[in-house]
């Protein structure tokens, strides 16, 4: 499937069907990270259950230096 | 003690953590500050570069309490939706509500402002709002329950220095709630200088990390803010026109 992940289309592969996995696949499930889930914001305790359907917004959110 | 809602801090410095020259001197300048409130942004993660070294990821979060701000938003709503981003983090309560209106001056939205404070407050955020140093928006914020007023010495990264100190004055003296000069500081004389009108603390970023070197500045603006907080306690002499003699004029001999 596809979705729409920070602003780019990004094809998935087959076995990436939770918020979870997708974390996985991008080695970011032990980093500080928000995910908001077409424009929703998801839990971290959700995130194994969370299933994502082609066509989701997901956007993946930390904390940057800023004054 | 600075006090913000149910936190108490002993150090009146709150940090920036944007635009260091390098990561090292970014953690050192932190390390030398003593803050123990460090600002953030909320931004997209660059997936799809390779990783840089992040900062809150190597900090003791037991020692630092994270004030995410919501710089980006130009509208109450994206302002709220920056904050709820950051609370999501399970990593902080405390937002600093900066909704920009106008780019050339970064100066403040006052509108969105006040909507987002509203809105952030009835959703239990503990709100500190950068604001201009308007005295009567000042008062309408600590009105609506805001747990510290954060109004600007001078435009963001300008290094003005205190444009208004009447105006800041009179926000002091009015606000039920910590003040904190925020924007605008330049140099430790900037920040004393807050501290001798009564600020309960200083935010600031680019003076240290714009610094030649932000170490030393780093530790320059912790004893500025010491000092000019004791000197404020201290209560300074009245002015005068003319001068006053400090030796005894008796005892003179010829």
């Amino acid at each position: 499937m596809t979705i729409q992940l920070n602003g780019r289309q990004q094809e998935l592969s087959g076995e990436i069907k939770t918020i979870a996995q997708l974390l996985a696949s991008l080695s970011l499930e032990n980093r500080i990270v928000i995910v908001e889930l077409n424009k929703e914001v998801i839990n971290k305790a959700a995130y194994t259950d969370q299933p994502i359907k082609d066509g989701d917004q997901v956007e993946l959110i930390h904390f940057v230096g800023g004054g | 003690m600075l006090q913000i809602a149910d936190k108490s801090f002993t150090s009146r410095l709150l940090l920036g953590t944007g635009k260091y020259p390098s990561f090292e001197e970014q953690k050192e300048a932190v390390n030398i500050s003593d803050a123990e409130i460090l600002t953030f942004a909320v931004r997209r993660m660059d997936i799809f570069e390779a990783s840089q070294p992040n900062l809150l990821e190597q900090l003791d979060l037991n020692r630092y309490s994270l004030l995410p701000n919501t710089a980006g938003a130009k509208t109450a709503e994206e302002a709220v939706r920056i904050a709820k981003l950051a609370k999501a983090s399970g990593l902080c309560d405390m937002v600093k509500v900066e909704v920009i209106g106008c780019n050339k001056t970064l100066l403040p939205d006052p509108v969105e402002t006040l909507r987002a404070a509203e809105i952030l407050l009835d959703e239990g955020f503990i709100v500190l709002p950068y604001t201009s140093d308007d005295v009567v928006l000042a008062k309408r914020l600590v009105d609506l329950g805001v747990h510290a007023i954060m109004p600007g010495a001078s435009p963001i990264g300008s290094g003005k220095g205190i444009i208004n100190p009447f105006n800041l004055r009179v926000i002091i003296e009015q606000s039920n709630v910590p003040v904190i000069v925020d924007a605008g500081i330049g140099s430790p004389k900037d920040a004393a200088y807050a501290m001798e009108l009564g600020a309960d603390g200083v935010l600031l970023n680019t003076a240290v990390s714009g610094a030649a070197d932000p170490v030393r500045m780093a530790h320059a603006m912790k004893l500025a803010i010491e000092a000019g907080r004791l000197g404020f306690e201290a209560g300074r002499i009245p002015e005068k026109n003319y001068a006053e003699a400090s030796s005894p004029g008796e005892g003179l001999f010829t």
